[in-house]
């Protein structure tokens, strides 16, 4: 790299450097630059426009697409489709790997092999988690309805039926994310001083008592992060989706990225799908900020 | 802290402890040569892993076993050949191998590029330096669907106006947008602040370039960092499915989700062949999982604990 003659001159390590700088950033630049920032830009202009991703000609509509948008029926289905599936997985999610993650927390012969067996979920593609899924709950020969049958439940549809495929989605994806909660959990349980809890119990609390009020609190941070991270990621549904239903039966699943990709995709609207991308974009910037503000009254960090 | 998961032998420090076991468990402990724990983990353990093991059977089975109600749990004759017939009816082998192909050159082109910025916004004075970082990380907020189109229209046109490898259709398209990532060089110049700069600046009173710098002291030092970005990069790579269903359409371009997919949607009810194929379509991450997976689990801790 040219820079190199320019710093031999200067041996100090913290020292300023133009050239070197720049020239150890540039390639990061570029590539960011032109597949990270740029494409920022031009989805705001493109969401100002009509395009079919084919021809050059992308005339200027002004607001048309945000317009239309606002109107739109299946986008306003979409975003109560996103809400639901929201609210159900990042509570679910957390809520299961706080109770496989405190199962694990302690020393056992074979404890590795438990840990093992939760975190592999995470290395599962979400493509082959709809497929297990699909099988797992298939109306016919499936194991769910088997054993709701040894239960004496009668079978249900599950991804075939409008009024249950979301939540069979919100099942699978949770059990797709177990690995990482737990992950989460354990390194947030593992920083909760054994002191705190025996200065406790000598002083008489519960196992109870001591899980409420000293693990949980400890847990602030790694309940803000899952939060955070949890609810970016389940606005941004899709793979699970495609795989499974296609936003079916009768648009019961068709969640915002799932119609986004579709509009631009399938029915080559890219301006109308840059349109609902910001629209996503400012929701999750709002909720993020929202989050991080309503946890300073709530999150410590010891 | 996150090194603490790994070990057998960690000490219980949060939560409930043996000694805590609920008054059954303490009443069972007492005549059980075991801890009554591995009453509750083992099940449980079991109970997250049915759906994986629940694959694995399938894939053993006929398709008369397979679509038959209630469930055949334990297959006859174990039939080999569902994989097989899997791997002749798609070509499997050249999804694993482009995969293979896109996962490593955009592994090693992040651990290149990320390391060099990140040691330049670490340790090196330069103009403009804060605003560009600033600018950089921002790109961090934005979720890839704001992206993916225009991504779409600029690889477009590289594939019709520099080099037809890297345009729509070929797997150069699914390197192309990830060879950097922002949070690559977040986290590589996190770690190289800890690093205590005295060792470099020996080396550079004694005339090592700064690159000389770099690649003989920081990044040895930095293996562990370096694994962890690794293990998220491989995964994420591995495991992409949006960007390569926009710009894939050819089979033999295909990654392995990709190409289950197109699988799944052509031998949708074959459920034995369906299942050989998603195992196979599992095995490798999942062997890389294990094997590394220390680096997978720092990996997750360090996305957002340390914040």
């Amino acid at each position: 790299m040219s820079g190199n003659d320019v710093s031999a001159r200067r041996p100090r390590v913290g020292g300023s450097d133009n050239l070197t700088g720049w020239a150890l950033v540039s390639p990061a630049v570029v590539l960011i630059g032109v597949f990270g920032l740029l494409p920022v830009l031009m989805s705001l202009a493109l969401s100002f426009q009509k395009s079919d991703l084919l021809s050059p000609e992308t005339p200027w509509v002004g607001v048309e697409n945000y317009r239309k948008l606002a109107d739109d029926p299946v986008f306003a289905e979409a975003i109560k489709h996103t809400i639901v599936f929201t609210a159900l997985f990042v509570p679910g999610t957390m809520l299961v790997g706080l109770l496989v993650a405190a199962a694990m927390n302690r020393s056992l012969r074979f404890i590795s092999v438990y840990r093992t067996a939760a975190y592999v979920t995470m290395a599962v593609s979400t493509i082959s988690e709809g497929i297990i899924f699909l099988w797992l709950t298939d109306r016919d020969y499936g194991l769910v309805n088997a054993a709701l049958n040894a239960f004496g439940m009668p079978s249900q549809a599950f991804l075939a039926s409008p009024s249950q495929a979301l939540f069979v989605i919100v099942a699978m994806t949770i059990w797709g994310w177990t690995g990482f909660s737990v992950i989460v959990y354990l390194a947030a349980l593992q920083g909760v001083p054994a002191e705190l809890h025996e200065a406790a119990a000598i002083d008489g609390a519960s196992a109870f008592t001591r899980f409420r009020t000293i693990t949980v609190p400890m847990l602030g941070p790694a309940n803000l992060f899952l939060v955070v991270w949890l609810t970016i990621n389940a606005l941004q549904l899709f793979d699970e989706v495609y795989v499974t239903t296609r936003g079916g039966p009768l648009r019961a699943t068709t969640v915002i990225v799932y119609y986004l990709w579709d509009r631009a995709f399938v029915h080559f609207d890219a301006g109308y799908a840059a349109a609902m991308a910001y629209v996503l974009f400012v929701v999750i910037v709002v909720i993020t900020a929202l989050q991080f503000r309503l946890s300073r009254r709530y999150v410590h960090y010891s | 802290m996150t090194a603490d998961l790994q070990a057998t032998s960690a000490p219980p420090n949060g939560g409930l402890g043996d000694q805590e076991a609920p008054a059954v468990g303490r009443w069972l402990s007492w005549r059980l040569p075991f801890s009554p724990w591995h009453l509750v983990l083992v099940p449980l353990s079991f109970l997250l892993l049915v759906p994986l093991l629940w694959i694995v059977i399938t894939s053993l089975e006929t398709e008369g076993e397979a679509n038959h109600f209630p469930p055949v749990l334990v297959p006859a004759h174990p039939r080999f050949a569902n994989y097989a017939d899997a791997w002749a009816a798609a070509p499997f082998g050249q999804f694993f191998l482009n995969s293979a192909l896109v996962t490593l050159v955009v592994l090693l082109s992040n651990l290149i590029v990320c390391s060099l910025a990140g040691y330049a916004f670490a340790r090196i004075r330069f103009l403009g330096r804060g605003a560009l970082f600033v600018t950089l990380m921002a790109t961090l907020m934005v979720p890839f669907q704001v992206t993916m189109i225009p991504v779409f229209l600029i690889v477009k046109w590289i594939g019709s106006n520099v080099w037809d490898g890297l345009g729509i259709d070929h797997i150069g398209a699914l390197m192309l947008p990830n060879l950097a990532t922002a949070f690559g060089i977040f986290f590589l110049r996190q770690f190289f602040l800890t690093i205590p700069v005295e060792l470099e600046e020996a080396a550079r009173v004694d005339g090592t370039s700064r690159i000389g710098v770099l690649f003989k002291i920081v990044l040895p030092l930095s293996l562990p960092a370096l694994s962890t970005l690794a293990a998220l990069t491989v995964l994420t790579s591995w495991n992409d499915f949006l960007w390569p269903l926009i710009v894939i359409t050819s089979h033999d371009q295909m990654t392995i989700p990709l190409g289950l997919s197109y699988f799944q949607g052509a031998h949708r009810v074959r459920w034995p062949i369906l299942m050989a194929a998603n195992v196979m379509s599992l095995l490798p991450m999942l062997l890389v999982f294990v094997g590394a997976q220390r680096y997978f689990v720092q990996s997750v801790a360090s996305t957002g604990l340390k914040g």
